[in-house]
């Protein structure tokens, strides 16, 4: 343990040229192809009901299309097919609200076996949780000094 | 039993692998061994309502073939030896309790089936028991669940992580004569070189692998090339390919009867990254593929040393390196 440390690190630099490498371009090019679909998806979507609903506020618009993507992204996963796209898409997936829909369903349908409470009520934000209480502390942050900012 | 050098035993008495079974899931049956598999499920729920339910149903089919191989009774075994990687190993404490003879359970990660074959080994050596039974099961979803993430969780695996092999392996270790012996009996020492990522179990496994492979040529005072096949549990291709540079800095050379389980137990086609990994990985292929190899006489004398990641969720989640082990047993034709 401690007194392994020079041969530790030793090892771990070897093992870090040994391992291979996510190409880069590639992982960008899938998430700005599928992240970018899925962001005209919404879009479309937005459109639309824009089109039908004139007087529609802007704002409103864009929950119901949040909603919609929601919707799709939630019966994706249950039908097994969302962590397909996502194998291939990786960020451009994830960093749109879909990965966090996807996040939530998949737990509530993994968990189910364990009951109600301990369950699907315990295990539902395993993976969403922490980027709820990170968003909420961080956006508390960015308040607290935009208002420092503002007094100024 | 006899002691040779620092860690080697030495099994004397008649102490020989009577039976053997492997149940293995679809994408196992579809791989590189798969004229090797007899027994595969469809179905890797088998019907019941969870993954958990579907592995102890799994091992107690490969248990009640194993006895049925060897051609002995429920009530001719002494003790039945294993473990599998759920928490508390549940799934070989429920099969356990179908089969209704004395159990110990073992834990060693995915080197489980060559601790419990060596335990076993050394007890028949011992004199008290006759028959021994020994198992493992290792179940992609039920450990998918328990180490990683939901299954519908859409997530990037690393190109380096390695796939849990939803399959499971059992033998009947007797005192009664037949042609495949357990020789000799390398338990290994935990080796910790500071690998935290547990996508790299291949990284964090090899040293393990060497630690036993170059101690067991040390004492025993051969060489890779003395045996017809040297198995590793399952280091994947990277771990394999760093084992080979590992070994050749303490002086051996594994040539072409070396291969790595995990590397081979799927085909290049299958997605599967560095190859398979869990518990079952190596009991399958050395139930199957290994002992019909050497009962058909292409391999006579076998290593095979299965490598373990002793980590849990906890200590991985607190930050702290994976512990590894390897135990070595040698297998030989009679």
């Amino acid at each position: 343990m401690s007194d392994n440390i020079e041969r530790n690190e030793e090892y771990l630099m070897y093992v870090e040229k040994q391992t291979p490498k996510t190409g880069w371009f590639n992982s960008l090019f899938h998430a700005f192809l599928v992240g970018g679909m899925i962001c005209c998806m919404a879009q479309m979507f937005g459109d639309i009901i824009k089109a039908y609903n004139p007087t529609m506020d802007i704002l409103r618009v864009g929950s119901w299309s949040s909603i919609i993507i929601i919707t799709i992204t939630i019966l994706l996963t249950g039908f097994g097919v969302f962590d397909r796209i996502a194998k291939f898409g990786g960020a451009g997936t994830f960093i749109p609200i879909s990965g966090f829909a996807n996040s939530i369903a998949s737990c509530a349908i993994e968990f189910k076996n364990e009951g109600l409470v301990f369950g699907i009520g315990a295990k539902m934000f395993y993976v969403a949780g922490p980027v709820l209480v990170n968003g909420v502390a961080y956006s508390i942050i960015v308040g607290l000094v935009y208002t420092l900012i503002q007094l100024f | 039993m006899k002691r040779i050098g620092n860690q080697t035993l030495e099994i004397l008495s008649d102490c020989y692998i009577v039976g053997a079974s492997s149940l293995v899931g679809e994408k196992e049956k579809n791989g590189t061994y798969k004229n090797y598999f007899k027994n595969s499920v469809e179905d890797d729920r088998m019907g019941e309502k969870t993954f958990e339910k579907a592995e102890r149903k799994m091992l107690s089919l490969i248990n009640k073939d194993a006895v049925k191989n060897s051609k002995l009774k429920n009530s001719d075994i002494d003790l039945y030896l294993g473990g599998d990687l759920m928490n508390q190993i549940v799934s070989s404490n429920y099969s356990a309790e179908v089969l209704q003879v004395p159990f110990v359970g073992v834990y060693s990660a995915c080197s489980t089936i060559t601790a419990s074959l060596g335990l076993a080994a050394c007890l028949i050596d011992g004199g008290g028991f006759d028959n021994i039974l020994c198992s493992t099961i290792s179940h992609f979803s039920a450990a998918e669940r328990q180490y990683r993430y939901p299954l519908e969780f859409g997530n990037q695996r690393q190109s380096y992580s390695q796939w849990t092999v939803t399959a499971g392996g059992g033998f009947v270790v007797s005192n009664k004569k037949s042609n495949i012996k357990i020789k000799k009996v390398c338990f290994g020492r935990v080796q910790d070189f500071g690998v935290i990522d547990i996508a790299n179990m291949g990284a964090a496994m090899a040293p393990a692998a060497c630690d036993t492979l170059c101690n067991f040529f040390a004492d025993t005072k051969t060489k890779p090339n003395d045996y017809d096949f040297i198995a590793t549990g399952d280091l994947g291709k990277l771990g394999s390919d760093i084992l080979r540079d590992l070994i050749s800095k303490r002086g051996y050379v594994l040539e072409q009867n070396y291969i790595d389980l995990g590397h081979s137990i799927y085909s290049f086609e299958e997605e599967s990254y560095q190859g398979g990994s869990g518990a079952g990985c190596s009991a399958s292929v050395l139930a199957s593929y290994i002992i019909e190899k050497m009962k058909s006489g292409v391999f006579k004398k076998v290593l095979v040393a299965a490598t373990g990641a002793l980590m849990s969720t906890t200590s991985n989640q607190q930050g702290d390196s994976i512990p590894c082990v390897s135990h070595l047993i040698e297998l030989v034709l009679e």
